[in-house]
């Protein structure tokens, strides 16, 4: 059987009243299905059931305070199994925080933390299943995950606990999508334990699937690939605020969309970089991938993360084809609709930190290409124009190269090529 | 790379203000009680099924309606339901949590709709939030509103100008609170407001005057924002429903 207790809803809430059962004795519990109301002050709440099955009894009625982690109903397993009363299962909602006094006792103090092995970051286990595997004293690398993609469930430790540990195949659980190794060949880990981060009141959430793949994807660029040297240009942007501003209202009524600085600086880049093709190569092993098509991604910040859909050969559009790309890729971005093929093969990309105020940065590359362009924000600053003090939008472009492949002069001389075209911007846009 | 869209830079660069995740905020202006619960369960069907859902918020005003909480006391209802539709009161019972409650014209009612797990998993905090952005709110108005520990509002004095009541479904919240604003007090003697037999003001009552509205829900953005820690975004409603 299995306990259903009162949830913890926060750490000052010692109880809460049960308002109302969802199900009845005898009913079929799907997982996640809610179960139950509960009342605290001012909040209602539903509680979703954690395990499928077949509700049995219900301990405590409608209109019955109840301290939290106090057992309140008892559960069937939907595969027969019987699971033991742990209290934390009920609720991975739960902060590890101080326990009720009404309580059972539960453990909140991993004082003496297992010893993980390398690979244990990489295991895939709820952050409940990895808190038991810590309270027991269980390297989590050394239990065998049966499981999706290899995910270690309560049952696998209770049944490595009742073999006496058998050993583990030596290979990580498969994690990341798409074939890229959470633990690349390269046998560095992206994800040392940090045992030391556990203290005071705090609650584990598992990092998402694409929060792991960006995290995997930094590291291997940042400290793994390229050693990265980032230069600065100052750019006046006067011209392109000016072209802007005579085609924005009509670009708006044109094509129901904002004209945004952004395609201003996807051509200057592209002009820059099919003047300096090294820029937009990669390195391979020791082969230096010279790309002919001037793909650039573009950084878009998620909520979830972060994404670089690719603007395709954006050497041979105009303006006003750049901003279309540009927004019907963000867009569809933030709507989750990309296809991965407009997630590949860019050759070089930008990431606008500038959108969001800051005016300088160092951004990290990414992979396989060579060079990244920061942006910053755009910004009315006094600069010294014919010696004299002039009041002037400009902005800081980064570059950050791969100085295995480019050097600071050449990392200049792009950034200079970019200055060059934005500071003598005079087409119009429509 | 660092964390950044491509899209917006704009000739106004803001170079201040709260950065990290974004709430959508939009006013709906007159809304039937019922209407405006919909729209925010349709919202936290959208929070709940997408890990990238976003936080939002709504404004709205009630026309006359007395709802009643799942612990609401029909002892706290002083009239009959038959009087209360003579006197073109709506009667409506919710999902939220607290007793009786009055909202209708003059009174400013917001309704954040958030996952809690991407800020606190605990429900007092959030109502201790919520109070927190109330009482900063009132204190640009030289009102020193304050919290009673036996009973979550806000206070000014001994009379409560706001009040709060929440739902959450997988820590997602619904309804919210409501600020009395130019409210016509006289309403809540029809009930016993949250079942407690004390005063309640209005914000006119405390400053002898009204408020620009515009300006107060302007001043609750952005202590919402400071307090949640969100970068409040005014949507259109069309982005708002299709949640994106």
């Amino acid at each position: 059987m299995i306990d259903v207790v009162m949830p913890q809803m926060g750490e000052s809430i010692v109880e809460g009243t049960i308002t109302k059962w969802l199900k009845q004795v005898g009913d079929k519990v799907e997982k996640d299905e809610a179960l139950f109301e509960i009342s605290t002050d001012k909040v209602d709440s539903e509680v979703p059931a954690e395990h499928a099955g077949i509700l049995k009894e219900i301990l405590a009625e409608e209109g019955t305070v109840v301290a939290i982690r106090a057992i309140v109903a008892r559960m069937e397993a939907a595969d027969g199994s019987s699971t033991p009363a742990a209290a934390a299962q009920a609720q991975p909602a739960a902060a590890p925080a101080a326990p009720a006094p009404a309580a059972p006792a539960v453990v909140a103090a991993p004082a003496t933390a297992a010893p993980t092995s390398a690979a244990a970051g990489s295991v895939r286990s709820s952050p409940l299943v990895k808190r038991m595997a810590r309270e027991m004293g269980i390297d989590l690398g050394q239990v065998t995950g049966t499981g999706q993609g290899g995910r270690i469930s309560k049952k696998d430790i209770e049944a490595f606990t009742a073999g006496g540990g058998a050993a583990k195949p030596a290979a990580a659980a498969p994690s990341a999508p798409a074939g890229r190794p959470v633990t690349p060949a390269g046998g560095y880990d992206p994800f040392p334990a940090a045992p030391d981060s556990r203290f005071g009141d705090y609650y584990v959430e598992p990092l998402s699937t694409m929060r792991k793949a960006i995290a995997e994807h930094m590291v291997r660029s940042m400290h793994h690939t390229a050693p990265h040297v980032s230069m600065i240009h100052q750019i006046d942007c006067t011209p392109i605020v000016k072209a802007r501003a005579a085609a924005k209202d009509k670009f708006l009524q044109q094509n129901g969309t904002k004209l945004t600085f952004m395609p201003f600086f996807l051509k200057a880049a592209a002009i820059a970089l099919k003047e300096y093709p090294t820029v937009n190569a990669s390195l391979d092993g020791s082969d230096v991938v010279m790309h002919r098509d001037i793909n650039i991604g573009m950084a878009v910040a998620l909520d979830w993360g972060l994404m670089v859909p690719v603007i395709k050969q954006a050497d041979g559009l105009s303006v006003i084809g750049l901003q279309k790309a540009v927004n019907d890729l963000a867009d569809r971005a933030r709507k989750k609709q990309l296809k991965p093929d407009e997630l590949a093969q860019s050759t070089f990309s930008i990431s606008n930190y500038g959108g969001y105020g800051s005016i300088f940065g160092t951004p990290a590359i990414n992979q396989p290409n060579s060079c990244l362009l920061g942006l910053g924000a755009l910004h009315k600053a006094p600069i010294v124009v014919d010696d004299a003090i002039a009041i002037r939008t400009i902005c800081y472009a980064t570059l950050t190269i791969d100085h295995r492949l480019v050097d600071g002069a050449l990392a200049a001389m792009f950034l200079e090529k970019m200055r060059s075209v934005i500071e003598n911007w005079s087409e119009s846009v429509l | 790379m660092t964390a950044i869209a491509a899209v917006e830079t704009e000739t106004q660069p803001q170079l201040s203000g709260p950065v990290g995740r974004t709430c959508l905020w939009q006013d709906l202006g007159r809304v039937d009680y019922r209407a405006a619960w919909d729209l925010q369960l349709q919202h936290v069907e959208i929070l709940k099924k997408r890990e990238g859902g976003q936080d939002c918020l709504f404004f709205v005003e009630h026309p006359h309606v007395i709802t009643f909480g799942r612990n609401g006391k029909d002892e706290n209802l002083l009239v009959s339901r038959d009087r209360l539709s003579h006197l073109g009161i709506a009667y409506q019972e919710t999902d939220r949590g607290g007793d009786v409650t009055y909202h209708g014209p003059g009174q400013l009612v917001c309704y954040p709709v958030m996952d809690l797990k991407r800020w606190k998993r605990d429900v007092g905090a959030y109502l201790r939030a919520l109070e927190e952005v109330l009482i900063l709110t009132l204190a640009d108005y030289g009102l020193e509103g304050r919290r009673d520990p036996s009973a979550t509002g806000v206070w000014v004095g001994d009379a409560k100008v706001a009040a709060m009541g929440v739902h959450l479904s997988r820590w997602v919240t619904s309804h919210g609170f409501a600020l009395n604003v130019h409210t016509d007090l006289d309403y809540f003697r029809y009930i016993v407001p949250c079942g407690l037999a004390r005063p309640v003001t209005s914000i006119e009552q405390l400053l002898g005057e009204v408020p620009d509205v515009n300006q107060l829900r302007t001043r609750i953005l952005e202590r919402f924002g400071t307090v949640f820690r969100r970068a409040m975004i005014h949507s259109g409603s069309d982005r708002i429903e299709k949640g994106s």
